[in-house]
């Protein structure tokens, strides 16, 4: 049995998530992490996306937050407003999944520009629902592809906070809430280092060396004094997630949007 | 019309049937702050062809998600500014207009206020709810509020919490598409209803197409939201008027078209060429 990086960080994302969660829901690796979550080990998990849909379970992955099945299978939806006010802003969210064009070892992340604000190499979307979400939920797990021009030393700009500029800024800041503790790549897991402030690599995927993640990070990764190795996907994990890639590969007529 | 009692704005009792050019001219005015808004879903893209067919200029576009249609409004040079908080191609990539008038000015430089989410939504419930400015709790550790001077903060005059602060959203117009309006021009939206109607309220003029009318309003479906005829200027009946996205009840999102996009938009002339074929030399859609 094998599997490719990006189903390992699927499933090793969906894992972090229990039936008590109550999951903000971002689109692409977020989205599929979160559904294959649903479908597997926490079939209580409650699943809600920023477009106002609640408890939502949805049979493929959709393509926005805003798409069609969203709605259909969700036990109500709200208008945005609402969304943002009483249930994110109201502290009904347990965890948000976040992801971004960049983020740092303090987990800030980047979704508005590469280069000056001004004058940008590189506009990107924008934070969207993000910086709030980084605030307002209980906590935050961040799951991206891992390489050099995305694990950078320094985000061109922080979109939404993690840990700040020194690793310790939340309570300066007053935010109480957790903020990122977990950061998922294809390649290892990282979590926060309360002492040092920085996300330090607590488990290597299967066949995954130090080298190969140092190769792909852009500061000085620091490693767990004990480095787990990540447990490989059953194969009731990764039926589950290729027959909901091909569902929704199969709904949309194009590649799955994780 | 809005009843404005701080204002003194007079009050209009129904909203009037018209068709999409006829409303499009009365309603939509050069410089106007215009939302033409959508999460996804019922984005009112007939009603922003005929702004474009019009040749509206000088407009502050607002809206959370600019997408496809806001690309098309920037990409033909009607844009002075853009109040959003994020602006894509769900699920294909970028909006090449927006990044180019960004990016390098063209086809003219485009202003950007630029927000969250939850800003731009309790901007508009503000905007709703007649008041100056929204207060939430937001903002934390990000640098949008570094480089957007309309974010400003306060400290809660009883607890002491520090809490953002923007302005209001008050579109001068805001056009919405949604399921349908009964013969006295109440709407009703269903599926993701976004924030339509939060944004109709907060406008000073309001035109909503629809896909059809009907006799009753059918109860309790799907996040049903009804708007009284008299909050609305005008009812315009299109059906279709959300293609290529999709309005719940009636038909889906047209993902080949999105898809597509990604490529006529990219180059500057394929663009204008796809905008004059498809957009200035075809007829209003009603």
């Amino acid at each position: 049995m094998s599997w490719t990086p990006a189903e390992m960080m699927t499933v090793a994302a969906a894992r972090a998530l229990s039936n008590h969660d109550v999951c903000f829901v971002g689109i692409g690796l977020p989205s599929a992490a979160c559904n294959l979550a649903r479908l597997t080990h926490a079939p209580g998990l409650t699943l809600i996306y920023e477009s106002g849909t609640i408890a939502t379970k949805p049979t493929v992955l959709p393509l926005s937050i805003g798409d069609g099945e969203l709605c259909e299978t969700a036990l109500t939806t709200v208008p945005v407003p609402e969304m943002f006010r009483y249930w994110l802003q109201g502290g009904r969210i347990s965890v948000g999944f976040l992801s971004g064009a960049q983020v740092d070892r303090y987990g800030n992340l980047n979704s508005t520009v590469i280069g000056p604000y001004a004058h940008p190499k590189v506009r990107l979307p924008g934070g969207g629902g993000a910086p709030e979400i980084a605030s307002s939920c209980g906590e935050i797990f961040i799951v991206m592809r891992q390489g050099k021009r995305t694990f950078v030393n320094e985000v061109d700009f922080v979109t939404s906070l993690g840990h700040g500029h020194t690793g310790t800024e939340r309570k300066s800041l007053g935010v109480k809430t957790k903020g990122p503790s977990l950061i998922v790549t294809d390649l290892c897991l990282m979590r926060r280092d309360p002492e040092m402030g920085e996300f330090v690599v607590v488990s290597l995927h299967p066949q995954v060396t130090r080298e190969q993640v140092q190769e792909q990070t852009g500061w000085p990764v620091r490693f767990a004094a004990q480095v787990d190795e990540t447990p490989a996907p059953s194969e009731a994990e990764l039926a589950a997630l290729r027959e909901l890639n091909e569902r929704t590969a199969r709904a949309h007529g194009n590649a799955p949007a994780a | 019309m809005t009843i404005f009692a701080h204002t003194g704005d007079e009050v209009r009792r129904g909203a009037k049937f018209m068709g999409l050019s006829e409303a499009i001219a009365e309603f939509v005015h050069d410089g106007d702050t215009i939302a033409m808004e959508g999460f996804t879903h019922l984005i009112p893209f007939a009603a922003g062809h005929e702004v474009i067919r019009q040749g509206k200029r000088d407009l502050t576009l607002m809206r959370m998600t600019p997408d496809i249609l806001y690309d098309q409004v920037i990409g033909m040079g009607l844009a002075r500014k853009l109040i959003f908080s994020w602006g894509g191609n769900p699920g294909v990539g970028s909006l090449h207009r927006f990044r180019d008038a960004v990016e390098n000015a063209w086809p003219q430089p485009l202003e950007i206020s630029e927000h969250s989410h939850a800003a731009m939504a309790n901007a508009y419930d503000a905007g709703a709810a007649g008041l100056p400015c929204a207060v939430f709790r937001g903002y934390l550790g990000s640098d949008l509020a570094q480089v957007n001077p309309d974010i400003k903060f306060i400290d809660c005059p009883f607890t002491g919490e520090k809490l953002a602060c923007v302005p209001a959203n008050r579109p001068d117009v805001a056009i919405i598409h949604a399921q349908r309006a009964d013969r006295e021009g109440n709407v009703q939206i269903e599926g993701i209803v976004g924030v339509q109607k939060t944004a109709v309220m907060a406008a000073g003029r309001s035109i909503v197409t629809v896909e059809e009318i009907v006799d009753q309003l059918p109860n309790g479906r799907d996040g049903s939201v009804i708007l009284p005829s008299w909050i609305i200027n005008a009812v315009v009946l299109v059906p279709g008027g959300a293609k290529p996205s999709y309005a719940h009840g009636f038909y889906d999102r047209d993902n080949a078209f999105y898809l597509g996009w990604e490529e006529i938009s990219r180059d500057r002339d394929k663009f204008a060429q796809w905008m004059k074929t498809n957009v200035l030399d075809a007829g209003a859609a009603s």
